[in-house]
């Protein structure tokens, strides 16, 4: 929805500045937009430098110029997947990410339609205490949680995290899709329930495939903030083979060991990618997640 | 926005209502069921039972009997209780102010015309893509006490002689850490106040242009006006998740040195679950709230004022 209104908003904007003249464009937009570029980008550059550069070359600033290599070495991110369990932690990470974004996702599915199209009584208090449980932050939550989770018998295993993590991510996506199911005309679902469909037909046999956009944007916001999480899954995992990737790169490899960046920033490297190509092919999705969550 | 999803409702035909009226608050519960059991058991009861835990001695493996406000006194006396909450305002304080800055000047440079407008945007939002700890570890080996790119980079440009120990001194890490969360909270602030932007009328600027309006007297009397709304919610979620960050301390100084960037979360975690000391980790975490509180009260009635002011919307 951001992308629709974003072009027009554009086209005319470009009406007013042509009274700025080009050297003047240059040093009032290009140079400070060039600088935050650089800013913003340079610790992922420096990332993947380091986990491509030979071991001798890491600590030596002066003979070679730490800024590019010129004998890139694929060392260290073969010792990581080879010689470590990190590929082990990235499966954890992602069978973590996955089965909680499609709890959260059922649930706030249910709960974003019950509130906006079936209208209980007290429909817009709970949708306020949904958005209030959205600003609960997780680090005034874990030290209880951690007993709970313990009651519960769920301590050091992976369900402590998969079902903690919905308790992050409902809060944001109901909040999303009510605002996708509000968009979608009311008479379409009159003219169902008049043909004697139920409400559980009408959800997903003509709401659910109006909102597609709308469940991707919350989906795969859900993931990027479970593969994100720290504090939980730091809390609520002891044995090494039961991390996730934020968890384990920090506790494995943060030893006294001299040469230990490249296999660092080679894990953080690898541990970042999946989420960049996931955003790559979803940009408009992910802004207009975040747009979408704020504005109402 | 709940009154106009209530008006389709009424629009429908008596007979429809009426029999939709029997159950539908039936209905409403089973659809509601998961979420709220998800919310109850593992946000609403922790929530409740961290406030209780704070007033007990409760440890590790051994639930605590209550003992008053006895925790309290005991961090509040406690003086490295009293530097956590300074670093946690004085963090949270320069981080958000920063970030609001660039944020904004990032996001009125992006509504521009600029050529390969929606890759820079792509481009610039990768810093709230990736995992925090992930680019903490990238900034602790910039930050590397010996090794830093930085330091290498000042001393190549021949402005410092000695390399700078930006995580070893108490101020040098202090503005290390709120560099780093600064750098990963600008993407997110640019492009939710960008799409604030881009709802602004350029007709607004026309005629302000017209009647003679500076750049400044713009950006004062028409974008920052209608900006307000989105700027509350934006900054009230920066202040909550900057002031309980966690992550970002815990890899790059784990508190230190000598507790110069302890925060309250990190401190909490260090107490409860290292110490083992749930009761008073509790109370510390429980000790956060009323700044959230305070935090959401003020953007709260901010956004009320103003929506006030321009009428309804």
């Amino acid at each position: 929805m951001s992308a629709s209104t974003s072009q027009p908003a554009a086209d005319a904007s470009e009406g007013m500045s042509y009274l700025d003249t080009l050297p003047r464009r240059i040093i009032t937009v290009y140079v400070p937009l060039a600088l935050i570029m650089i800013v913003l980008l340079f610790p992922f550059y420096w990332m993947a430098i380091t986990a491509i550069k030979p071991k001798e070359h890491l600590l030596d600033l002066e003979t070679h110029n730490p800024l590019f290599t010129l004998s890139p070495t694929f060392e260290h991110i073969r010792a990581l997947l080879f010689e470590t369990e990190y590929p082990h932690w990235l499966w954890n990470t992602m069978y973590v990410s996955v089965a909680a974004t499609i709890l959260s996702l059922v649930a706030s599915v249910l709960a974003a339609y019950a509130i906006v199209r079936i209208r209980y009584t007290g429909a817009n208090l709970v949708g306020g205490l949904i958005f209030l449980a959205y600003l609960v932050p997780p680090s005034i939550l874990f030290i209880p949680l951690s007993t709970v989770v313990y009651q519960y018998g769920l301590f050091d295993t992976q369900f402590a995290l998969i079902l903690t993590y919905p308790t992050i991510l409902i809060p944001f996506s109901t909040w999303l899709l009510m605002g996708y199911f509000k968009t979608i005309p009311y008479e379409l679902e009159e003219c169902a329930l008049i043909d004697g469909a139920s409400r559980f037909e009408i959800l997903t046999k003509i709401v659910l495939p109006l909102a597609i956009p709308g469940l991707i944007s919350a989906g795969i916001f859900c993931l990027t903030l479970c593969w994100n999480e720290f504090i939980y899954a730091l809390t609520f995992i002891n044995s090494q083979d039961k991390k996730t990737v934020p968890v384990a790169i920090v506790t494995a490899f943060t030893d006294g060991d001299q040469y230990r960046w490249g296999s660092l920033m080679a894990g953080a490297l690898v541990g970042s990618l999946p989420l960049v190509v996931l955003y790559a092919f979803f940009v408009e999705h992910y802004v207009s997640a975040m747009t979408g969550a704020v504005k109402e | 926005m709940a009154q106009s999803a209530a008006a389709p409702g009424g629009t429908m035909q008596p007979g429809l209502k009426e029999r939709l009226a029997t159950n539908r608050n039936w209905l409403g519960f089973w659809y509601m069921v998961p979420a709220m059991a998800f919310l109850v058991l593992f946000l609403a009861y922790p929530l409740g039972l961290g406030v209780w835990l704070s007033f007990t001695d409760a440890r590790i493996g051994r639930p605590g009997v209550f003992i008053g406000i006895e925790n309290y006194e005991w961090v509040l006396g406690d003086r490295k209780f009293q530097d956590a909450v300074f670093n946690t305002l004085f963090y949270t304080f320069v981080a958000s102010v920063a970030k609001f800055a660039i944020g904004l000047y990032l996001a009125i440079l992006l509504n521009k015309h600029i050529p390969f407008k929606a890759i820079v945007r792509a481009v610039i939002l990768i810093p709230f893509i990736v995992p925090t700890v992930l680019s903490a570890i990238a900034f602790w080996w910039i930050f590397d006490p010996q090794f830093s790119i930085i330091s290498w980079g000042l001393k190549k440009a021949g402005l410092i002689t000695g390399n700078v120990d930006f995580l070893g001194d108490a101020w040098n890490a202090r503005w290390s850490v709120i560099f780093a969360n600064t750098w990963r909270g600008v993407p997110f602030i640019a492009i939710t106040l960008l799409a604030g932007l881009q709802t602004v009328s350029p007709s607004l600027y026309e005629a302000a242009t017209l009647d003679g309006a500076s750049p400044w007297q713009m950006f004062r009397h028409i974008t920052y006006p209608l900006l307000t709304p989105i700027i509350a919610v934006v900054m009230t979620f920066s202040v909550l998740f900057t002031f309980t960050d966690f992550q970002l301390i815990k890899v790059l100084t784990n508190g230190g040195p000598a507790g110069a960037t302890e925060l309250m979360a990190t401190m909490s975690y260090n107490t409860a679950i290292l110490g083992g000391k749930i009761g008073e980790g509790a109370a510390i975490s429980t000790a956060m709230i009323p700044f959230l509180l305070g935090a959401i009260m003020i953007s709260w009635f901010g956004l009320q004022r103003r929506a006030w002011q321009q009428g309804e919307n």
